[in-house]
C-alpha cells in the first residue's frame, strides 16, 4: 500500500515536471536567445541551446532605441493610478451597496452588474474621442482614464463588506461614529485583502492592455511598456535577440514583484474570481 | 455561493426598515449612501454607459473622410458587414480558438489543480510556475512564441529535426494557424484557470473522499463522482469568463501575425477586425458595428449557458 502510494507521488511529480518545463521553457529561450549574436541566433547546424559568448549587444542596442526608464515610469504611473482610484471608489461603492439603505439602489447596483458582461472593446471608441476632445491624448491621464472606476471592482468589494460581521457598525455607531467615520475607521480596514485582491487584479490588467494605449498613447514616449514592445516588432521584425531582450525587459519587473508578492498574486486572483 | 443567503437577509432587512418613517438618521443613511456610489456610477455612465450607446449610435453612421463629419447611413454598415466574407470568416475563427481554447485551458487546468490539491513537497513551486504566464505581458508572450514557432530557426522545428520528425509552418500556414495562436492562449491561462480550481477544490471537505474510499470507489471514479459534481459551479465560473474573454481575442493575434502573413484571414478575430476599421482605417461607424455585432454574440451565448447550467451545474 505505502509501495503504491509513493509510486503515485513520484508519477505526479513527473508529470507536474513536464509541465512546468512547459510553461518555463519560453521564459528561458527568451533569456537565452536575448543573450545571443544575430547570426548566433538562426544558426541551425550545429544548433546551439546556450550562447557561445554571452553578449549584451542585444541589450545595448534596445537600450539605445527604447527610453526604458520612461516607459517604465509611464507604466507604474498608469498602474499606480488604475489601482488608486479603482480601490478608492470601489470601496466607497461597495460599502453603500452592502451595508446603506438608499433609494435606487437596487437599480444602480444592476447598472454595476451589467457592466461585466460586455466586451471592453465597445467602450473605445467614445473613449478615445473623449479623451481626444479634452486634448489629452499622449498623456499619463489617457491611460489612467478607462481605469478611474471599476465595475468589477465595485462587485468584489461589495462582497467583501458583506462578509463583515454587522456587530461592528452598531458598536461603532454606540460609540458615536458617524458613517463616513464607521467606513473609514472601522469597515474599510477590515477589507485590506479585498482592496489588495482589487489592487492586483488592476495592476495586471493595466499592464497587460494592449489595444488602449496603442489608440490612445500612439507617440512614443508616452506609451506604456506594452505597447512599446509591440511598436518594436514592426520595426525590427529579423533581429530576435534585440526582441527578446526587450520582451525580457519588459516583463522582469513585474515577474520580480510577483515572486516576491507571490502569495498576495495567487490569493488576489483566486478569491477575485471566486468571489463572483 | 453563501453571499447570495446575505444577500436576500439584506434586501429583507432593507424592506422592514423601509416600512418605518425616515428618521434623521435614515436619511443621513441615505444622503451617504448617494454620496458613497457616486463616483462609481457617475464614471460607470461616464466611462461605459454612455459609450456603448455611443457606439451602437455610431453604427448607423459612415465616418466622412479626413475625419469630417457623420453621414447617416441607416443600416448600411450592418448590410455590408453581413455581406462580407471577411466578416464570416472572422467570425468563425473567432469561435473555433475560442471552442479550442476554452475546453483545452479548462480540462488541463482541472488535472493540474486535482494533482496540486494535496499535501506533498514542492507544490507551492509548481503552483508559482503555472501562473507566471498571467503575469507576463502578453506582447512579450506573443514574440518569444513567434520565436518558438519559427519554421527555419524556432527551437520547436529544430527539436522535432532533432527526434527525426518533419519541421512544420505554424502561423504561416493559414490551416493549422488558429490553432498555434490558440496554444499560446491556452498556455497563457491555465494557470488563472488553475488557481481558481484549486480554490475550488478546497472547498470540499476532505470526508467526502474518506467515506468513498471505505466504500471502495478508486480515485478516477471519486473524480467523476465527487470533484466533477462539487467544483461544477467553479467551472461554470471559469466557462463564462474564459468564454467571454475568449470571444475578445486580440493581443496574440495582432503581435504573432503580420499584415503581410498569408494565414491572417484565416486567423483575425472579430475585435482584430474592429481594432482594424475603427482605429487603422479610421472607418468608425463600420468598427461600431463590428463590435456591436460582438456585444450580441456574447450576451446571446451567455444567456444560454446561464440557461444550460441548470442541467450540468450543482449547487449544494
Amino acid at each position: 500500500m505505502d509501495h503504491t502510494k509513493r509510486n503515485t507521488t513520484i508519477l505526479i511529480h513527473i508529470v507536474l515536471i513536464i509541465g512546468a518545463a512547459i510553461m518555463l521553457i519560453p521564459f528561458i529561450w527568451m533569456i537565452l536567445t536575448s543573450f545571443k549574436t544575430v547570426s548566433e541566433s538562426t544558426q541551425v547546424d550545429p544548433f546551439l541551446i546556450f550562447p557561445t559568448h554571452w553578449v549584451t549587444r542585444a541589450f545595448d542596442d534596445v537600450f539605445r532605441k527604447m527610453d526604458f526608464a520612461r516607459l517604465y515610469l509611464n507604466t507604474i504611473l498608469m498602474i499606480a493610478g488604475r489601482v488608486i482610484c479603482a480601490v478608492a471608489t470601489a470601496s466607497l461603492a461597495g460599502y453603500a451597496f452592502a451595508r446603506l439603505k438608499f433609494p435606487g439602489k437596487n437599480f444602480l447596483f444592476m447598472l454595476v452588474l451589467a457592466q461585466l458582461m460586455v466586451p471592453s472593446q465597445i467602450f473605445i471608441i467614445p473613449q478615445y474621442l473623449m479623451v481626444s476632445k479634452l486634448g489629452l491624448l499622449n498623456t499619463i491621464f489617457s491611460l489612467i482614464f478607462p481605469g478611474l472606476v471599476s465595475a468589477f471592482g465595485t462587485f468584489l468589494m461589495r462582497q467583501f463588506y458583506m462578509a463583515l460581521p454587522k456587530d461592528l457598525e452598531e458598536a461603532a455607531k454606540l460609540d458615536g461614529c458617524n458613517i463616513p467615520q464607521t467606513f473609514l475607521w472601522i469597515m474599510s480596514p477590515l477589507t485590506r485583502s479585498g482592496m489588495v485582491a482589487l489592487g492586483i487584479f488592476t495592476a495586471l490588467f493595466g499592464f497587460k492592455d494592449l489595444m488602449w494605449p496603442l489608440v490612445a498613447n500612439p507617440e512614443q514616449g508616452t506609451m506604456p511598456i506594452s505597447a512599446a514592445l509591440a511598436k518594436l516588432q514592426g520595426q525590427y521584425a529579423v533581429d530576435y535577440p534585440e526582441l527578446m531582450a526587450a520582451s525580457l525587459l519588459a516583463i522582469v519587473p513585474m515577474i520580480v514583484v510577483y515572486i516576491i508578492f507571490q502569495k498576495q498574486f495567487i490569493e488576489g486572483i483566486a478569491t477575485s474570481g471566486g468571489k463572483l | 455561493m453563501a453571499h447570495n443567503k446575505v444577500e436576500n437577509n439584506n434586501t429583507k432587512n432593507a424592506n422592514g426598515h423601509k416600512k418605518s418613517m425616515w428618521s434623521i438618521h435614515n436619511r443621513g443613511e441615505m444622503i451617504w449612501g448617494w454620496i458613497f456610489v457616486l463616483p462609481t456610477i457617475l464614471g460607470l455612465v461616464i466611462l461605459n454607459i454612455i459609450p456603448i450607446i455611443q457606439t451602437i449610435y455610431q453604427s448607423f453612421f459612415k465616418t466622412g473622410a479626413f475625419g469630417r463629419g457623420n453621414i447617416f447611413v441607416g443600416l448600411e454598415n450592418y448590410q455590408k458587414m453581413f455581406g462580407e466574407s471577411e466578416i464570416w470568416q472572422s467570425l468563425l475563427n473567432t469561435v473555433i480558438y475560442t471552442i479550442i481554447e476554452v475546453p483545452l485551458s479548462i480540462f488541463i487546468a482541472l488535472v493540474l489543480a486535482v494533482l496540486l490539491n494535496r499535501k506533498m513537497k514542492g507544490i507551492s513551486v509548481y503552483r508559482t510556475i503555472f501562473f507566471m504566464p498571467m503575469v507576463a505581458a502578453p506582447a512579450a508572450i506573443a514574440m518569444v512564441w513567434r520565436w518558438l514557432y519559427n519554421s527555419d530557426f524556432g527551437l520547436i522545428n529544430q527539436f522535432i529535426k532533432l527526434i527525426g520528425g518533419t519541421p512544420l509552418n505554424y502561423i504561416s500556414n493559414p490551416n493549422t494557424a488558429i490553432f498555434w495562436v490558440a496554444v499560446v492562449g491556452i498556455w497563457s491561462v491555465i494557470g488563472y484557470n488553475m488557481v481558481l480550481f484549486i480554490s475550488g477544490l478546497q472547498e470540499i471537505p476532505n470526508d467526502y473522499y474518506e467515506a468513498s474510499s471505505i466504500d471502495g470507489a478508486g480515485p478516477i471514479r471519486q473524480f467523476f463522482s465527487i470533484t466533477i459534481p462539487l467544483i461544477s459551479p467553479t467551472m461554470f465560473f471559469v466557462t463564462v469568463t474564459r468564454v467571454i474573454a475568449a470571444m475578445q481575442i486580440f493581443d496574440v493575434i495582432y503581435m504573432m501575425i503580420d499584415r503581410t502573413n498569408a494565414a491572417l484571414p484565416k486567423v483575425q478575430s472579430l475585435v482584430y477586425l474592429f481594432y482594424k476599421y475603427a482605429f487603422v482605417q479610421n472607418n468608425r461607424g463600420y468598427g461600431a458595428a463590428i463590435i456591436v455585432l460582438l456585444l450580441v454574440i456574447i450576451m446571446i451565448i451567455t444567456a444560454i449557458q446561464n440557461y444550460a447550467q441548470k442541467k450540468w451545474v450543482t449547487y449544494n
